[in-house]
């Protein structure tokens, strides 16, 4: 006879999530809960949770958290991990909070070579305002402020984050990943805790990019919407290991 | 840099000369300051210099910020992590700061915000001003929340007024201003560099602050409310309770022969000073003039300026300030039930000025006809 057993890590509180079905974030949530569980690392760790669909991350995690305004958590986490040295400081952001109006501070932090380590879930649309256009939009996606689709002229072409940041000297680790499905959320949770044991080793500045799904803001059922990372965005976003340098 | 630097600690106590823009740096330090975040900007950039060399010297954080923005989130993190913290800047670079000062206030966070104002609007010029007074003294950001504000006008009290400006801000929990200004800020007078004490015996715990939630609940700092039963309604009454009683605790000004004054120059900051300069020279030759100076503007002292009109009701008022016109407002709100409308005037410049003596001394002779 089999059953299921539900497994909660300690990181995370026992409460229902305001997210969408079949969102990435929940996904991110679970798995940022059992790497720190694995690490032991829930009472030594600070969270600072963006602005965007995840910033309520503060009642979702049991450990310390500040909520930041949008796009500034690389700024507020490197002034945190300066004050604490000692302790682990997650970073957490959305597409239009690192690769839109907190482009600078993301750069920056990542260019002083900050021992942070940054989560960046990459939903190709700003999901917390109603699915508008990001800078990760994809050539062609309809969302409420490009009702024709994304074209390159005018608007430009989507970010790709990892690529950029590889040309700062200072990132030790960036990787792209992905969790639509069994397979990649697996390759994705290794990742995370790749970046996490970085700062622990006081190896430097880490950044994992994982396209995640928002169903709701694609206009998509959550099973289309896996579909979607692994037809449209995998080509324009490749997966895989841009940087790892261990020292 | 001028010597007094590393000679620092063998002058405590005694007379030292130093910018303003330097003295709030070393007040800053001595006041254990534990990290600083800034972004150059005239006429306040002396302030970053002094802390890059010091703060490095003595190990504690200093960052040169990508921006204002950065900067000011950087004092948000470093604040709620528990350091005492301070950010400096000018005008357009505080209106940058602007929405991450709302965030502190929110999340009842202490810093010290310096601001050496210069001309404005845009751009505007690097020369003294005081056209950011309603920014400062209305909160500045967005939402309902206020910054104490004290104003120096001498080297000395850019140097004291940092020192209590990290206990006001520690003590009442919520970012303090320095209200500076181009003349204020670089101008070099000797001062006692005295050790710092803090101003209040019982410090309150910073059991608020994240460094990692070992024998304890987690903590979190936030400023979002999602409804208005989740507390956005008793943050903001809890706010205003606290600012009540700020404004009944922490109003200061000065005053300087208003007792049987015919007129009374109000003016802080660099202003005031050089009204005092004018109205020693009225006074000598015969003419009874006062000055009064807040050395807060938020809180306002406003009942001593009601106080004042009991004890001398024939006295007319003349306001000056390095702006069209912003103090004036209060002043006129408070004096409206007590003082005739047209006893209150004004003289202002908007370009960058500041008043001499000799046409302070026009001025009142117009008044006083
Ligand atoms: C200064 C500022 N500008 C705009 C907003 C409105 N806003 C809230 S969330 C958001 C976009 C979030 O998108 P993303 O970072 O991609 O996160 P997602 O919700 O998709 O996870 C915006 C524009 C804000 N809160 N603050
Ligand atoms: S809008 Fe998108 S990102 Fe936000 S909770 Fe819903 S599915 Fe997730």
């Amino acid at each position: 006879m089999s059953s299921i057993i539900k497994t909660q890590p300690e990181s995370i509180a026992d409460k229902s999530t305001h997210y969408c079905p079949g969102c990435g974030h929940g996904v991110m949530l679970r798995l940022i809960g059992e790497v720190v569980d694995e690490l032991g690392i829930r009472e030594d760790m600070i969270l600072t949770a963006p602005v965007g669909c995840s910033v309520i991350l503060y009642d979702y995690m049991n450990c310390d958290v500040i909520e930041c305004a949008h796009g500034r958590a690389p700024a507020v986490g490197t002034a945190i991990k300066r004050v604490h040295p000692d302790k682990f400081v997650l970073v957490y952001q959305g597409d239009g909070d690192l690769a839109a109006i907190g482009t600078a501070e993301i750069i920056h932090a990542a260019n002083r070579g900050e021992n942070l380590s940054v989560i960046f879930v990459n939903n190709a649309v700003y999901g917390m305002t109603g699915g508008q256009m990001a800078p990760t939009t994809l050539i062609g996606q309809k969302t409420t402020t490009s009702p024709y689709g994304r074209t390159a002229k005018g608007m430009g072409k989507p970010i790709r984050v990892c690529e950029m940041m590889a040309t700062l000297e200072e990132t030790k680790y960036l990787e792209r990943t992905s969790i639509h499905s069994i397979r990649n959320i697996n390759k994705t949770k290794a990742a995370i805790k790749k970046a996490f044991l970085n700062q622990i080793n006081g190896i430097g500045f880490s950044l994992v990019e994982v396209l995640s799904m928002c169903p709701v803001g694609w206009r998509l059922s959550p099973q289309e919407a896996q579909g979607y990372i692994e037809s449209q965005m995998i080509d324009y976003f490749p997966l895989g290991v841009y940087k790892d340098l261990e020292y | 840099m001028p010597e007094t630097i590393d000679k620092k600690s063998s002058s405590v106590g005694k007379k030292v000369l130093l910018k303003g823009n330097e003295a709030v740096a070393e007040a800053a330090i001595k006041a254990g300051c534990d990290a600083y975040f800034a972004y150059p900007i005239t006429p306040q950039t002396e302030t970053a210099e002094y802390f890059s060399k010091r703060m490095v010297d003595l190990n504690r954080i200093f960052i040169q910020a990508e921006s204002e923005v950065a900067a000011i989130n950087m004092v948000f993190g470093a604040s709620a992590a528990g350091a005492r913290v301070m950010t400096s800047s000018s005008s357009p670079g505080i209106s940058l700061k602007q929405e991450g000062i709302s965030y502190i206030a929110g999340a009842e966070l202490p810093c010290v915000l310096i601001n050496v104002v210069r001309g404005g609007p845009g751009l505007g010029n690097i020369l003294p001003s005081q056209a950011d007074y309603f920014q400062t003294t209305r909160g500045g950001g967005h939402g309902d929340y206020r910054c104490i504000t004290l104003v120096p006008n001498s080297i000395q009290e850019c140097y004291d007024m940092t020192m209590a400006a990290f206990d006001l801000a520690d003590y009442y929990r919520m970012p303090v201003f320095i209200l500076s200004d181009g003349i204020i800020g670089q101008m070099v007078e000797p001062f006692v560099m005295h050790e710092y004490s803090p101003m209040f015996a019982n410090m309150p715990k910073k059991d608020w602050a994240l460094t990692g939630c070992k024998g304890r609940e987690p903590n979190v700092v936030r400023t979002l409310y999602m409804s208005p039963a989740d507390g956005l309604e008793q943050l903001n009454r809890r706010l205003f309770a606290k600012y009540e009683k700020i404004e009944a605790e922490y109003r200061d000004c000065q005053q300087i022969s208003c007792d049987g004054a015919d007129l009374i120059i109000i003016a802080y900051g660099a202003t005031s000073r050089i009204a005092k300069a004018a109205i020693k020279k009225l006074n000598k030759n015969g003419k009874k003039v006062g000055l009064f100076r807040p050395k807060t503007v938020w809180p306002w002292p406003g009942p001593e300026l009601v106080e004042l009109v009991k004890n001398n009701k024939k006295a007319k008022f003349l306001v000056i300030e390095m702006s069209m016109g912003q103090m004036i407002e209060d002043v006129k709100l408070s004096l409206m039930d007590v003082v005739k409308k047209d006893w209150i005037y004004f003289y202002g410049m908007g370009g960058g000025w500041c008043p001499t003596p000799e046409t302070i001394c026009e001025k009142v002779n117009e008044v006083l006809g």
